[in-house]
């Protein structure tokens, strides 16, 4: 039974949720789960790679080479087992908070099973080895035209999904002109409209080039154009990974953690701004492009800065809630609240863990933006080490933590050993730790990325012992990946049920003050929606007329002999 | 910070968060101005664009890939990377100690990085473009240019150097 407290108004508010909307976010758990598994086998096997055991050539038979693993890696961790958590957990988010069923059920099974035949179009020409060419995949590399046909069944699915959460929203609303859409809804909202603006790089990309090029209908691509568009989703994907996990954060961890979230305005006023400033700085991920003029790249360099407000507004209401949460359980002292925090629950220590290396991630992340300081990182080690704190982490630490009771909450069984769910969380936290750290450095050395170290002719000497780190980083990793799946699938899978009348409570905090009393400008979309396309237009408007009016096709024809 | 009982919409901030506000957008403009003034007046650079080339038919210094020496120490290096070959064109290169040089980089396939180790100079290589930066070398020594863009199965291989020697 699902009998709870809504959050402020003090009414009582009964919903249960019907066994197929459970089975519809499960089956986005599953695929998640499924697609981590088997693009995180690769991860260890690249840093064993680098510290001197490569174990590729026992995958000849199956793998081809390195890249095509480091594909796999890239596109089913940083591009399915995302996408498929995010939209799960936000069905979730949707229906929870608006406490009412999907106004269009159909409409998002439609975009679940386009994501699916999406993903497993893009997943045959991969294991093929016809479309080893990364997750960026920049023309004139040429994969296979189902490659790109299937990532953009993806990309329209999760679309479709949205449309789903902003149907159910615009019903809600009609019942309740007056009230503030609650917390977690609002988080999944202001992600998918973000989502909406910041896939239609890749999707002009992908239809006006990259399909018609592989399908033999245009002669070739302009690469520079392509790396254009490609970026202007890029960037905005990388808070596409994060906001779900913030809506954790604010909304749902301090209340796993005893307390309340600390301001609702502030959490919302961060969402808003995230949508507002995601998009119109991807050129900071171009810093060393030839076509792109040094003056647009500066502009973008100082908008970058403005879209880590946000985020600093978010480390402290995320640290306020918590440090109140531990103070009501007995905390004391200025940091020796910490210890009062449940570090016996694997659900809050591995979010608690994910928001630790997310501040190392966020230092780092300062100084990639920082236009010419960039010159000395950009395609190094350094980046893959970024960003294994960030989407690897604080993104996937947490999708972690929640799925630690999400997939209690979806199976109606208890969470299988609660206490190595604790210990998955510290090893991840150890390995990366060291792993991340070696990448920096190496990074910092002048060590490539995207590049078998193992096999270099130019490593000198003097990285060897930060290639051994990447490695012991990568083995802990492995181990902790292991346990994760391990334990998700033995929950799913035992005999053993929650008692009737125990069901898994889906921890919503509530907030502070009365979300009625937060401003209204706070909960209107039109405005915000308005800026966010003329700050759009303004950042990026003028760099694509120019791009397009000198478009080169002629300039990025594929290969004749494919150079993998 | 205690919970409050207002009835009246507001913004409600915390001081301590509004001090945190404040430190949050200071810092942000110091970042912002420190990145403004290395790069307006020290004068780092990055790639802006140079000029479109055709891949499939380089002509001019590009035929003849190498170094240039446009006045005594100061030269122009032309160099193209290839995924077939899996090698930047020319392989290797040396200058004397002092000397300046503006790097022109492209490629004649698929695109390709040019990093040379130790020094700023960092370029994605775009087939179609030219990516030019300049680098004064004041130390004798030897600096490689690695690709560190993924190019294909003989990626890892690919690099040349570049020899800084005693006028
Ligand atoms: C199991 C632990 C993991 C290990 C040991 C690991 C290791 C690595 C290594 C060594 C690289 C660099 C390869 C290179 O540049 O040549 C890499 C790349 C990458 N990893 Fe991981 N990884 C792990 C988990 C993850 C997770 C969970 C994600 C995302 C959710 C992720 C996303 C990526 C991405 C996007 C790349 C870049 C691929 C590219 O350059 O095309 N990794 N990983
Ligand atoms: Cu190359």
């Amino acid at each position: 039974m699902a009998t709870r407290e809504d959050s402020g108004k003090g009414t009582l508010t009964t919903y249960e949720v019907t066994k197929s909307d459970k089975r519809f976010i499960g089956a986005h758990i599953l695929v998640a789960v499924i697609a981590l598994s088997i693009g995180s086998l690769f991860g260890p096997l690249q840093a064993f790679q680098f510290s001197g055991v490569d174990l590729y050539p026992y995958l000849q038979p199956v793998f081809k080479s390195y890249y095509q693993g480091l594909t796999i890696h890239g596109v089913l961790n940083a591009l399915v087992w995302t996408t498929f958590f995010i939209t799960g957990f936000f069905t979730l988010t949707t229906i929870w908070g608006f406490k009412r069923g999907l106004r269009y059920p159909t409409l998002n099974r439609v975009g679940f099973w386009t994501m699916v035949v999406g993903l497993v179009m893009a997943a045959v020409p991969i294991l093929l080895d016809e479309a080893s060419v990364l997750y960026t995949f920049y023309p004139p590399l040429q994969a296979n035209w189902a490659f790109y046909a299937g990532l953009t069944l993806v990309v329209v699915g999760s679309w479709i999904e949205g449309y789903g959460f902003f149907f159910t929203y615009r019903a809600w609303r009609k019942d309740n002109p007056d009230t503030r859409t609650p917390f977690i809804a609002f988080g999944g909202l202001a992600t998918m409209a973000m989502w909406q603006f910041a896939t239609l790089g890749i999707a002009v990309e992908i239809l006006t080039m990259l399909l018609p090029w592989s399908l033999g209908l245009i002669e070739g691509t302009d690469p520079q154009l392509a790396r254009t568009y490609f970026w202007f989703t890029g960037h905005p994907l990388v808070y596409f990974w994060l906001l779900p996990a913030y809506v954790s954060w604010y909304g749902m961890l301090p209340k796993q953690a005893g307390g309340k979230l600390f301001s609702d305005s502030l959490a919302r006023l961060a969402f808003w701004l995230f949508i507002l400033l995601s998009v119109p700085l991807g050129f900071h991920h171009q810093f060393v492009d030839p076509g792109v003029p040094a003056g647009w790249k500066y502009i973008h360099a100082v908008l970058t800065y403005s879209v880590f407000f946000p985020s600093m507004l978010t480390a402290f209401t995320v640290i306020a809630s918590l440090e109140r949460a531990a103070r009501n359980r007995g905390g004391k002292g200025l940091i020796g609240w910490v210890r009062a925090l449940p570090w016996n629950n694997g659900s809050v220590t591995a979010q608690l863990l994910a928001g630790i290396l997310f501040m190392f991630g966020g230092i780092g992340g300062l100084t990639n933006a920082s236009y010419n300081v960039n010159l000395v990182v950009h395609n190094t080690t350094w980046v893959p080490g970024h960003f294994h704190l960030t989407v690897a982490t604080a993104v996937t630490l947490s999708f972690m933590g929640i799925s630690y009771w999400l997939v209690p909450w979806i199976t109606g069984k208890p969470l299988w050993k609660p206490r190595w769910a604790v210990i998955q969380a510290w090893t991840w936290f150890i390995g990366m730790l060291i792993f991340s750290n070696a990448m920096h450095v190496l990074g910092l050395l002048g060590a490539p990325r995207r590049t078998p170290l193992g096999v270099a002719p130019y490593v000198p000497e003097e990285w060897s012992g930060h290639l051994l780190r990447v490695g012991l980083g990568g083995a802990i990793l492995f181990v902790s990946a292991v346990m994760f799946v391990w334990i998700v699938a033995k929950t799913a899978w035992q005999r053993e049920r929650l008692p009737v009348g125990a069901e898994v409570e889906i921890p919503v905090a509530e907030s502070m003050q009365d979300p009625q009393l937060t401003p209204r400008w706070l909960d209107r979309w039109v405005p915000w929606i308005v800026g966010t396309i003329l700050l759009i237009l303004v950042a990026y408007g003028p760099q694509l007329v120019d791009q397009i009016a000198n478009i080169d096709l002629g300039s990025g024809q594929a290969p004749t002999i494919r150079p993998w | 910070m205690s919970e409050q009982n207002a009835t009246q919409e507001s913004m409600h901030i915390d001081p301590y968060e509004r001090n945190w506000i404040r430190i949050s957008i200071i810092l942000l403009i110091v970042f912002a101005a420190a990145v403004t003034i290395a790069g307006f007046a020290l004068g780092f650079q990055v790639p802006s664009p140079e000029e479109r080339v055709d891949p499939n038919n380089l002509t001019g210094p590009w035929e003849n890939p190498g170094l240039r020496e446009l006045s005594p120490g100061v030269y122009d290096l032309y160099i193209i990377g290839n995924a077939t070959t899996w090698q930047f064109e020319p392989r290797e290169v040396e200058v004397p100690v002092g000397s300046t040089v503006s790097f022109y980089v492209t490629s004649t396939d698929i695109q390709h990085g040019f990093k040379l180790q130790d020094t700023n100079i960092n370029m994605q290589i775009v087939p179609g473009q030219v990516s030019k930066l300049t680098y004064t070398f004041d130390e004798v020594g030897t600096y490689d240019y690695i690709c560190t863009e993924y190019c294909g199965v003989g990626h890892a291989a690919m690099f040349g150097s570049l020899t800084v020697v005693e006028k």
